[in-house]
């Protein structure tokens, strides 16, 4: 992956693939340059079995195609920086979901660029609108947030997934970045 | 400065378009958007075709949606499209620039553009 943004529209679109009605994906970066990416949902979540091996390449609960790349690639971005990834996830009935934490330092070489953050966040709310996302991108300096259960509140019955309004949901993310 | 209020305008625009759409004829642009799709390029290819429909006045006909993996991640990104009453047509290695000119000749002119299809890159 060329961008980290690209891993986060890769494992989040994971989380509502697993059902999940909200999704929280969070950046915070501190004063050193050092970033920690949080995904977490309230999806179906992963047995230990799974969790022990969701970041083996060889690794897939899916039929189409023998590996499974997302989470070996987000790994290997981070681990590149002397990041690390964690899971954490449960299937428990009453709080099941999952919980994918990545850290990177950013002031290293072999550290990807954030990339187009607002690109990815816009494809996931379109391609499920029917789930609910609360993005956050906090610096020292800013804070970019986006709630879509907010924003349905405005919208009625109108879809997140109308062009119009993920236009909107562009521009309202690409004006918090620039201000 | 975009505010709530201009998305309150888009609502109220919507409302309307939503009550018009519903039950008519669909063309599907599917996009591949799985790991495989993501890392070769999807993104901007999904964002083009959906720019594209909006800008030629198609979305009452045509919905661009996202799909996992097919199975043929050598070929990504991926774009099948579905048509009532036609064979399906899968395009491969598909970019932006691809996009625009699928759009203008399948999507509005009817005419595959055999040369991107799986068929002629196999």
């Amino acid at each position: 992956m060329k961008e980290l943004s690209l891993n986060i529209l890769d494992v989040a679109k994971n989380s509502t693939v697993a059902g999940a009605t909200l999704v929280e994906i969070s950046l915070v970066t501190d004063e050193n340059g050092f970033l920690t990416m949080t995904i977490r949902d309230d999806g179906c979540g992963m047995d230990e079995e799974t969790v022990k091996n969701v970041s083996d390449p060889f690794y897939t609960t899916r039929k189409t195609r023998k590996v499974g790349l997302g989470l070996p690639l987000l790994r290997l971005a981070a681990e590149s920086t002397g990041g690390s990834l964690t899971i954490k996830s449960t299937k428990d009935p009453v709080c099941h979901g999952t919980e994918v934490t990545a850290t990177f330092d950013m002031t290293h070489i072999d550290a990807a660029p954030v990339g187009d953050v607002v690109s990815s966040i816009v494809i996931l709310i379109g391609g499920d609108p029917q789930c609910d996302f609360l993005f956050t991108d906090k610096t020292p300096e800013r804070e970019v947030r986006l709630d879509t259960r907010e924003l349905r509140t405005v919208l009625g019955g109108v879809s997140l997934a109308e062009f119009e309004v993920l236009e909107w949901i562009r521009a309202y993310l690409s004006q918090q970045y620039e201000n | 400065m975009i505010s709530l209020a201009d998305l309150a305008a888009i609502r109220d625009k919507m409302k309307d378009k939503v009550v018009i759409r519903e039950g008519s004829a669909q063309t599907r642009v599917v996009v591949g958007m799985a790991t495989c799709g993501i890392a070769a390029g999807a993104r901007p290819v999904l964002n083009a075709f959906s720019a594209g429909v909006q800008q030629e006045g198609l979305v009452d006909k045509i919905t661009v949606t996202q799909t996992g993996c097919i199975g043929i991640c050598q070929y990504e990104p991926v774009v099948e499209v579905f048509e009532d009453g036609k064979d399906k047509v899968t395009y491969v290695k598909v970019t932006p620039e691809k996009a625009e000119r699928i759009i203008k000749e399948h999507l509005v002119g009817g005419n595959v553009v055999t040369e991107y299809t799986i068929g002629a890159n196999q």
